[in-house]
């Protein structure tokens, strides 16, 4: 009888049943790591038991060092926060703060962290050792993921490994077959990512991960290499693949799009490129876990997915889709971001969605909130880092419509001296633009900077937003 | 200034890296290694619009997607081309 993933004790205990972990590897840029040797040994040195029960982040630079620690830690620690590369450093002693966490797993260098107390500290690599795997015991390890929020710190959000493999139970065998080898654009620190890992790991198949800094062309030659047969990414990643020479090189039977708006272009685009794949895109988010998965090649989702009972249910209350289902996270790890799900277990995506026949088309945030390629940019958190300007008197940041990669920065300046020079507008721009660069990632940095003489504040004394 | 002195002049721009090798710009280099990320070719097709007032990636840009210079260039001139 087929066991369900999420009985099984750990993702470890599920490989350790596999069959054939020897043919099945995970592979990097720089790197590779065979499934059977990590089952064997460690990327851990000789630390695994006194990660046991901690909680512990994961800092690791190298995607290949982060998805073997997560194998060796699901089920061990009690805790693991999954640090993506694009948190700054400043954010994480809150991070450490408010995850109560004791343990740092990292393959930087101990000074590169910017985190004091009483920390173990522990150096991942993916040049796996062999070592005796000690009994030990079983934690329902939590997993926590971290999401852009409104604020400088992100948030914080609480899966479990049955949250996380819900979605994958139910999908098709074509999925989990022997040798299926998975490629994707994400970084698998992300929900869109670490679902394309889990799907390689739990299901049989094979990884190739991006490496940091790498070409599109060399990446892209990787996944020839190594013949992808699933490949997974934002519309946005899949527009630039397209526009890259060696587009051409990987043949994969199934392409996947997620995590921002599929338009109707880029889906002909790549069906047209790749006419022997099956070109799917899924929505998905961090807190509401996958939701849905269109195979029909259109734009949008058919209106029979909404309202429908099931293991995923979906309404729309005021033009945002709701989502309920065993796939969905189970908090905010910090109380302070209120509660995930309203009182009958739905979760508001913030996702605009409209219908038109039979078919609902996203379009855009309720929240404001900016998705660049996939990320989420909360306005107000660029907002401060402008209005710490001395010149700067208030500041509100819109997004400006990319065909390329969804959305951009886009900001509008209020000065505190309406009409400066046109050389100290330069300046000030010049200067603004610094204070970005120093505290945000690029994607977060305003394209476009506007001076506007006044900003409208509503009634509730807040700057007065157009939302989608 | 032509429309392809333009998109070479922005991409210098968008893509000054200090200490980074940047390869030379020729119509023959695909943009995507041209030492843009994929943020920087959103940016430039941003600043080829408010520069040029045409987005050819709103109406055609992914029917036939251009991957070197040449195409991307020419994207814009037949987008400029009065129809």
């Amino acid at each position: 009888m087929k066991t369900p993933l999420n009985r099984l004790n750990s993702i470890r205990d599920r490989l350790s049943k596999a069959a054939g972990c020897s043919d099945r590897f995970l592979w990097g840029g720089r790197g590779e790591v065979c499934l059977s040797d990590l089952l064997q040994g460690t990327s851990l040195g000789g630390w695994l038991r006194k990660l046991a029960g901690r909680s512990i982040l994961l800092a690791a630079r190298d995607q290949l060092a982060a998805a073997a620690v997560l194998i060796e830690l699901d089920g061990v620690a009690r805790r693991i926060v999954i640090c993506p590369p694009d948190v700054g450093s400043e954010q994480i002693p809150s991070v450490i703060a408010k995850a109560g966490v004791n343990a740092i797993v990292s393959d930087c260098e101990p000074g590169d962290l910017d985190c004091s107390g009483d920390l173990l500290r522990v150096r991942c690599s993916p040049g796996i050792l062999p070592a005796e795997r000690e009994p030990m015991k079983h934690w329902a390890t939590e997993w926590v993921l971290l999401t852009s929020g409104t604020a400088s710190s992100p948030k914080m959000i609480v899966h479990t490994m049955a949250s996380l493999v819900a979605p994958i139970e139910t999908s098709a065998k074509s999925m989990k077959g022997n040798g299926v080898v998975w490629g994707t654009f994400y970084d698998i620190r992300r929900y869109g990512g670490l679902q394309v890992f889990l799907r390689a790991v739990l299901g049989s198949g094979s990884l190739v991960l991006s490496s940091e800094g790498e070409s599109v062309a060399d990446h892209l030659a990787r996944l020839s290499a190594h013949a992808v047969t699933h490949l997974s990414g934002t519309p946005s990643h899949w527009r630039r693949a397209l526009m890259s020479p060696r587009a051409g090189a990987a043949a994969p039977q199934y392409v996947r799009l997620s995590g921002e708006i599929a338009d109707q272009a880029i889906l002909n685009a790549l069906q047209s490129f790749y006419p022997n794949s099956a070109v799917v895109h899924a929505f998905a988010s961090t807190e509401a876990g996958v939701a849905f998965e269109v195979t029909d090649g259109l734009a949008g989702f058919p209106s029979s997915l909404m309202g429908r009972r099931g293991e995923v249910e979906m309404k729309v209350r005021n033009d945002s889709l709701l989502i309920r289902s065993n796939r969905a996270a189970s908090r905010h790890l910090d109380p302070e971001n209120g509660n995930l799900a309203d009182d009958r277990g739905f979760v508001d995506t913030g996702d605009i969605v409209e219908r038109i026949g039979d078919r609902y088309y996203f379009r855009g945030r309720s929240n404001g909130a900016i998705n660049v390629g996939g990320l989420k940019v909360y306005p107000e958190e660029v907002e401060a880092v402008i209005n710490r300007h001395p010149a700067v008197r208030m500041s509100i940041v819109r997004s400006r419509r990319s065909h390329l990669v969804g959305g951009l920065v886009s900001a509008e300046v209020c000065l505190k001296e309406l009409s400066p020079e046109s050389d100290t507008a330069e300046t000030l721009k010049r200067e603004i633009l610094e204070i970005c660069l120093k505290n945000l990632p690029p994607h977060k940095i305003p394209v476009t900077i506007q001076w506007v003489p006044t900003l409208d504040v509503a009634a509730s004394g807040k700057l007065a937003r157009r939302h989608a | 200034m032509s429309i392809r002195a333009i998109v070479y002049s922005e991409i210098e721009q968008i893509r000054q890296k200090p200490g980074k090798h940047l390869p030379q710009l020729t119509d023959d280099l695909p943009l995507v290694e041209s030492g843009l990320d994929s943020l920087g070719v959103a940016i430039l097709v941003t600043r080829l619009e408010d520069n040029l007032g045409l987005d050819p990636f709103a109406t055609s840009g992914f029917t036939s997607p251009p991957v070197t210079l040449r195409e991307f260039i020419r994207l814009y001139e037949d987008a400029a081309q009065p129809s």
